[in-house]
């Protein structure tokens, strides 16, 4: 993008800066989708291996995943989901991330 | 117990395994199929559920995640796999080990499952053996009831 052709768009945009921070400030969130493979117990174990998550806690998200399809098991800067997404495809849960 | 667990902890902070001759040769033969498959980059719907995208809508960031991921993340299916090969024949496992077998057999399960177009129901049909694909059905459910077994010994640390 070259300065002279975006200068009227900016000046259109209510502080651009700004908002590009909130964007940024905006927490990434990591989701667990239902599949018919991975087993209740081993989705609960992989919850607690991989964030320390006590038992009761790694089972309501499991089950919350089963039941309503998918569940947010993590949140954070967006290197920190990316990373958790992989550990978690790693295990072979069905992990994505975005943007809440 | 009519049949013994075939996983145990020990007193060293390991794993005694318990398994048949029968059962040991699956579990020898199995992961070279899989690494097999992995190494032909088939385009194949287990192999793609083994693979998931990390973002939903976003193609440059699930472009860079894979560029950054892909190569790391097959190596780690091989070494599981591999190890699994490697140590089929053990009556010992450590907890390290262990922790590969847990994810070797779950990316088994998670390409056969996918082949055999399994849902949560398969669980509770009784399997027919007339069934086309009543072997594979088998070799799933044995899986099944291999990793709920090793599940709960490894679940075992976390008390």
């Amino acid at each position: 993008m070259t300065g002279v052709a975006s200068a009227p768009a900016e000046l259109e945009t209510e502080r651009p800066a700004e908002r590009e921070e909130e964007e940024r400030d905006r927490p990434w969130i990591v989701l667990v989708w239902n599949d018919p493979v991975n087993l209740m117990s081993y989705v609960t174990f992989v919850l607690q291996k991989l964030f320390g998550y006590s038992r009761d806690k790694a089972t309501k998200l499991m089950l919350q995943v089963h039941n309503e399809g998918k569940a947010v098991v993590s949140s954070g800067t967006r290197e920190k989901a990316e990373h958790d997404v992989a550990r978690l495809h790693a295990h072979g849960l069905w992990a994505t991330l975005r943007q809440d | 117990m009519l049949v013994p667990s075939p996983i145990e902890p020990d007193r060293e902070g390991g794993y005694r395994l318990r398994l048949s001759d029968g059962e040991r040769e699956l579990l020898r033969t199995l992961p070279g199929e899989l690494r097999a498959l992995l190494d032909s980059k088939h385009e194949d719907p287990g192999l793609r559920r083994l693979f998931p995208p990390a973002y939903e809508q976003d193609e440059e960031g699930e472009a860079e995640y894979r560029g950054l991921m892909a190569d790391e993340l097959l190596e780690g299916r091989r070494a599981a796999l591999r190890l699994v090969e490697e140590t089929a024949g053990r009556d010992r496992l450590s907890a390290e080990e262990l922790d590969g077998w847990l994810r070797a057999l779950n990316d088994l399960r998670l390409v056969l499952g996918t082949r055999l177009d399994v849902t949560e129901e398969t669980y509770e049909t009784e399997l027919d053996p007339a069934h086309p694909q009543a072997y594979e059905l088998s070799v799933y459910a044995y899986l099944t009831w291999l990793q709920e077994q090793l599940v709960a010994a490894a679940a075992g640390e976390f008390g």
